[in-house]
């Protein structure tokens, strides 16, 4: 039975608590612990006390990069429960709203990991290429995050037909600079030996831990919720789910950047759909919702987000459950990760695209035997880039 | 009055154990079972039907702690809850983790948030409220006692 | 500059990664983000704390190399925001540690986190 001294989590040697406990035996990975709660912010419970209308407000900061994609989930739910239809012009704009998101999520994540490869060049070229999204977002609802675009029966906001053209500009120029980015990123050596291979989830495991998105896309396994469970536009324009199969993080990598191009794709045919509607008539007005309960489902970058909600006829919720994409995923990087070198422990976790404060107070790795303190995050990180460099000479 | 194949089969397979049924559309419906069955129903969603694991949510209300086990089949988009009663005063249930790993986490947040006990779950440790709330304070149950220094939400019934 | 995160939505977060990035470019200013609180001259503090966050705020404090300025960083750090109803909020930060500037904003857009830093050096 190997010893393991406990450590931490205030251990003078490393400079914060960790949400990750790597157990290492030499160079591979053995097993792994996790702590949570430092996120817990009681939002469940904080949803019984406000209004539907102003849970909408809660629910965006839930997560700030996915952050429509739960106001989404939540309004599907609600109109569910009261059976609201909306009108085409409001569903065009939810779907447009939901995919300029999944770009920048995506671009975000690109720049994450060539950060974690050593790639700080992609990082900041990634970055870079965000900003025309964001402005995007400036430009249609004033925020360049937690939009405050969904209402139920609606979106609160219009996209006026003179805005089009300025938003086309923007998903050509993101046309070009997707398409570099995919010829640089697969076609590179070094890349293909850093990722190919590492934190290699099959089939079987995705579906005993429940992944979605594109960790389980990446797997083979084809689910998507805005095709399985139509929902706003995307039974209107045509797009295809793109799925891999070789469960890598080279596979995860191929699946978000491809769903770049279908994501601009979806926006324009929207945009197409627009300009037939009418201006104006973004919303239906609701008074009440009756007693009942439903559930709710939406893509978001990272996967299905889920909202189940009871109500009881009057204005606030009984019982809100929220079920980000994330809860399902994280749990995936045990099998991914062990067995593994610490030197692939910082892309295996960041494929998994957790929510950035998650990776950011990522691991740190402890002897199986001796229970030391091997190395903390930003020392995994540091192992990380040498691997690339040593990869390149 | 709408039917579901998937329901029918439940229905087949399980008969009494199966308490109610709410089909609310094609693509949403409500199963209320035995929870000594929970674990049969769910092996049969998950392995004969294909169904996938989702997410559970618990409540509170007037029949005691609700558990809704959300599965959903991804060929259809149809989501079909399995709801579970359980008494207020000995609220337990068999553990799901044997069937899919999908399950370990939130059972350990159900245990902590309104007091469920997993029976046969691997590691019923605190998942989120470590340092967060006071030990035997479950905030998701009704009429709790709180400790001292515990913000008391302002919740409308 | 340290930063730290408390239990947030991580928009805060991405915005102040933002201030590195090639349109705002923080590093021109000299100003740069470093991994360990040893080495910084500023803290910047955002999200909403809880019970766990505030031990690892006061400790993370009492390791800083003194003097130190304190930046709270967006509408959680500032007061909590909306989570500060939530029943698991431990308090603002400035309720925990003292703060040299407020940073408001849901999130605050780079120009402006920019700007209250500029703030801050010049009146120290």
């Amino acid at each position: 039975m190997n010893k393991i001294i406990p450590i931490g989590p205030y251990h003078p040697l490393q400079e914060e608590p960790e949400l990750f406990k790597l157990y290492c035996e030499g160079e591979i990975v053995r097993d792994i612990k996790w702590e949570t709660g430092y996120n817990h912010r009681g939002i469940e419970k904080l949803s019984e006390s406000k209004t539907f209308d102003q849970v909408f407000f809660l629910v965006e900061r839930v997560c700030g990069i996915c952050s429509t994609s739960h106001p989404f989930a939540f309004a599907n739910c609600m109109e569910e429960i009261g059976e609201i239809e909306i009108p085409a012009r409001a569903k065009y704009i939810r779907s447009i709203i939901g995919e300029l998101e999944r770009i920048h999520s995506h671009l975000l994540w690109v720049g994450l990991a060539g950060h974690f490869l050593g790639y700080n060049t992609v990082f900041m070229w990634a970055w870079k290429y965000r900003e025309p999204v964001l402005d995007l977002f400036e430009m249609i609802t004033g925020n360049r995050n937690s939009y405050a675009m969904f209402k139920i029966g609606g979106v609160r906001r219009d996209i006026e037909n003179y805005k089009i053209p300025g938003i086309q500009e923007t998903l050509d120029l993101l046309k070009r600079k997707t398409n570099l980015l995919i010829g640089a990123v697969m076609d590179d050596p070094v890349i293909h030996a850093r990722t190919k291979g590492v934190g290699v989830l099959s089939r079987e495991d995705i579906i005993n831990y429940a992944a979605v998105g594109p960790t389980a896309r990446a797997s083979g396994v084809d689910i998507d919720v805005r095709r399985d469970d139509p929902y706003a536009a995307y039974p209107l324009v045509s797009w295809k789910v793109i799925t891999a199969q070789a469960g890598d993080v080279f596979a995860k990598a191929e699946v978000r950047l491809l769903e770049m191009l279908e994501s601009i794709s979806i926006i324009e045919q929207c945009l197409e759909g627009l300009k037939k509607e009418k201006e104006g008539g973004t919303e239906v007005l609701v008074k009440e919702i009756p007693e009942g309960m439903g559930t709710g489902r939406a893509e978001a970058p990272r996967g299905e987000v889920f909202h189940f909600v009871k109500t009881d006829g009057s204005n606030y919720p009984v019982r809100h459950k929220i079920r980000a994409p994330s809860y399902v995923n994280i749990a995936t990087f045990r099998k991914a990760c062990v067995g593994q070198t610490i030197s692939d422990a910082a892309i295996s976790l960041a494929a998994v695209d957790p929510c950035y404060c998650c990776t950011e107070r990522m691991a740190v790795a402890y002897d199986i035997h001796t229970g030391e303190i091997i190395m903390n995050g930003a020392g995994l990180l540091e192992l990380s880039v040498q691997k690339t460099l040593k990869l390149k000479s | 009055m709408i039917t579901l194949p998937e329901i029918e089969i439940v229905q087949k397979h399980f008969g009494k154990a199966v308490h109610d049924v709410a089909v609310r559309s094609l693509k949403r419906a409500t199963v209320t079972i035995d929870p000594e069955s929970i674990v049969n129903v769910s092996r049969f969603l998950f392995k004969d039907l294909n169904f996938r694991f989702i997410i559970a949510s618990a409540l509170e209300t007037d029949r005691g702690i609700e558990v809704l086990y959300h599965f959903s089949l991804d060929v259809s988009g149809l989501i079909l809850n399995l709801q579970v009663i359980l008494d207020k005063e000995h609220t337990e249930i068999e553990s799901l983790t044997g069937l899919f790993e999908a399950a370990n986490w939130i059972e350990r947040e159900m245990h902590e948030i309104i007091g469920i006990n997993f029976r046969n779950h691997p590691n019923l440790d605190k998942l989120i409220s470590e340092g967060n709330w006071a030990e035997g304070v479950y905030p998701y149950r009704k009429n709790e006692q709180r400790a001292e220094g515990i913000r008391s939400e302002n919740s409308e019934q | 500059m340290f930063h730290f995160g408390g239990a947030s939505c991580n928009n805060c977060d991405i915005e102040i990664l933002d201030c590195l990035t090639p349109r705002y470019d923080i590093e021109r200013f000299g100003m740069m983000l470093v991994g360990t609180i040893r080495h910084a001259d500023v803290l910047l503090v955002n999200g909403s704390i809880n019970q766990k966050d505030k031990i690892r705020l006061l400790e993370l404090y009492h390791q800083a190399p003194k003097p130190i300025l304190v930046v709270a960083i967006g509408a959680c750090g500032c007061t909590g925001g909306i989570f500060a109803e939530g029943n698991t909020f431990a308090g603002p930060v400035d309720k925990i540690i003292p703060v040299d500037a407020y940073i408001p904003g849901c999130p605050p857009k780079p120009e402006a986190i920019i700007s209250g830093i500029v703030k801050l050096i010049n009146k120290s």
